[in-house]
């Protein structure tokens, strides 16, 4: 089968800045893979691209071996699931109504099917979102809040699930949760996930591959250990990092103050 | 706060008893009025009971009715559309375009065009134009954001508004009344085919919407939120704003601009019934109509002089609505 998504010479500029220089990248296999960088280092603009939500760009961005603005949008969102940084929502609507959205590309009509309810189902459950499903989204934690976009995005039953800073209003707790649950959807479902994050621990801890952007660049791409060795994390966030072994043998970045 | 699901069940509850209220107004509107009637007398076609009853309640009673749905529907959904709870079927200028053009119609002294009422030709015409202006400067390309057509929306408004004050400043003491008269809106009897024609329009297009209800719900979320969930948000805009602003244009070409009920009735509702648009768009259309009939109905029997029914749907609905909102406000994060 072709690779989820292949990058060919991907390009992007917002008048003379140049947010992504030349990335070609492939994704042929279900892997975790977080994406991080300095800030407008382009990471959420390569998100949005592959997630077909940005235009403007030059080079390729494929899908299955299809450019994705050549996708029907509802067809690539039964294969696609985006998950933005946060989300605003102005009108009254519940958590559950915010995860039956997903179902959408999938809508024959006005109402749910039953395979629509077992997604959401589903995707409550995972998200641990279930208890609060009937409340007001707006009346929720920045974090919970958080979780429900992730249910949404996992009740479009994705074969590639793409993160824009998934943790980043979450709870140590949650944070832990939320990254087992993606670990588990790559390792289980076999699922394509790429998750942009600013915490390298819990980027190496879980990820197959790291990939880091500075001014739209690709510095690394590599397993967790190369990507991110301490010589490297100098040059992409010119930060001091050093790898400490914990007890029970698994590493950890610690950074010099 | 927990807002009930929507389920098919429920929301074929909900829009029952909407409808029945609706049933009862309609029933009930044309047998208040100034003037004592027989119904007895106007059923068996004696004058002037039936003329009174068939020729002047009833028309003008469907016609509020009609208006009301229209408005309250278009109400909902621009405030989807442009993700703004203060969004009214008028922020984007199709009502001052409309106003326009009449006041061009009662300032030039046209009587008819091609069979019509001059007034609803040009009002219509007016409203067709401010469209096509907002819409061309807020497309970039083939692409179009709710953002820049708020923008442009209230800024073409507030140009239309300057050049009607213009226009109403040159005018006789006699075509400023008419044009005061037609700024303030009301509701008029009209002939049956005319009804037929608006209904021919609002019908059809609001029951469109509500086809289209869950990509609603998409767009009110966002732009993004709608594209990475399949549907095309430049598309989803166009439609709505076309839909909308025909809603909003018929109505307005034929009773002037009606305010308020397209800002109320929809905020009243989604506090009731929450946010999505399978339940909250029919549900707009009945009970704006039924609101919007009760308001007319009041307007022409309360007093010895008919008020503008304008003023009644700010002086009924703003106090209700404020009540409403004190009462919900605790569990709405307001």
């Amino acid at each position: 089968m072709d690779p989820f998504f292949e990058t060919r010479a991907l390009t992007m500029r917002y008048g003379a800045a140049e947010v992504l220089s030349s990335v070609s990248l492939s994704f042929p296999r279900a892997e975790m893979v977080s994406l991080t960088g300095p800030n407008g280092a382009g990471k959420s603009t390569l998100l949005g691209i592959m997630a077909h939500l940005r235009r403007g760009f030059s080079g390729e961005c494929l899908f299955r071996g299809k450019p994705v603005s050549s996708w029907a949008r509802a067809e690539f969102a039964r294969r696609v699931a985006f998950v933005p940084q946060a989300l605003r929502i102005d009108f009254p609507f519940t958590a559950e109504q915010v995860v039956l959205m997903g179902r959408t590309p999938y809508a024959g009509g006005l109402f749910e099917t039953p395979q629509d309810w077992t997604a959401v189902e589903r995707a409550l459950l995972l998200t641990d979102t279930a208890a609060f499903r009937h409340r007001d989204f707006r009346s929720l934690s920045g974090g919970e809040r958080q979780r429900v976009v992730l249910a949404s995005a996992l009740a479009q039953d994705p074969e590639a699930l793409l993160l824009d800073e998934p943790t980043s209003f979450l709870d140590l707790e949650h944070q832990l949760s939320i990254y087992r649950l993606l670990r588990r959807l790559v390792d289980d479902q076999h699922i394509l996930v790429i998750a942009v994050t600013h915490d390298l621990n819990l980027a190496a801890t879980f990820s197959h591959r790291v990939l880091a952007l500075k001014h739209g660049r690709l510095l690394a791409d590599a397993a967790p250990c190369d990507a991110l060795s301490a010589q490297r994390i100098r040059e992409i966030f010119a930060v001091d990092a050093e790898w400490v072994h914990r007890a029970d043998g698994r590493p950890w970045i610690t950074f010099s103050s | 706060m927990t807002i009930a699901a929507v389920t098919p069940a429920r929301t074929l509850r909900v829009l029952l008893f909407a409808a029945a209220v609706l049933l009862l107004v309609l029933c009930l509107a044309p047998l208040a009025g100034p003037s004592p009637l027989d119904l007895r007398k106007a059923w068996s076609g004696q004058w002037p009971d039936a003329q009174v009853y068939f020729a002047v309640r009833w028309p003008r009673t469907l016609l509020a009715a009609l208006a009301g749905g229209a408005l309250a529907s278009a109400g909902v959904l621009f405030q989807a559309l442009l993700r703004d709870a203060l969004a009214t079927p008028f922020t984007l200028g199709v009502s001052s375009g409309a106003s326009l053009g009449a006041v061009l119609a009662i300032v030039l002294g046209w009587q008819s065009a091609a069979g019509l009422p001059a007034l609803w030709v040009a009002s219509f015409a007016g409203a067709a134009l401010v469209l096509a202006l907002v819409l061309s400067i807020s497309a970039d390309g083939r692409r179009l954001s709710s953002f820049t057509l708020l923008l442009s929306g209230v800024t073409i408004n507030a140009i239309v508004m300057s050049v009607i004050m213009l226009l109403h400043s040159t005018a006789t003491v006699s075509q400023s009344f008419a044009i005061v008269h037609w700024l303030m809106g009301g509701i008029e009897p009209l002939p049956y085919s005319a009804l037929a024609a608006l209904a021919a329009i609002i019908l059809p297009t609001s029951l469109a919407l509500c086809a289209l209800a869950r990509h609603w719900n998409l767009l009110s979320v966002g732009e993004e939120w709608a594209a990475s969930r399949g549907a095309s948000p430049n598309r989803l805009l166009l439609v709505g704003y076309l839909a909308g602003s025909l809603l909003t244009a018929s109505v307005t070409a034929v009773t002037g601009p009606i305010g308020f009920v397209g800002l109320l009735v929809p905020h009243a509702l989604r506090l009731r019934l929450g946010g999505d648009h399978r339940l909250l768009l029919p549900a707009s259309f009945l009970f704006g109509a039924a609101f919007l009939v009760v308001c007319d109905t009041a307007a022409r029997s309360l007093f010895a002089v008919e008020i503008p029914v304008s003023v009644l749907t700010a002086l009924v609905g703003g106090p209700f609505f404020i009540a409403l909102l004190k009462g919900k406000r605790k569990s709405l994060w307001l």
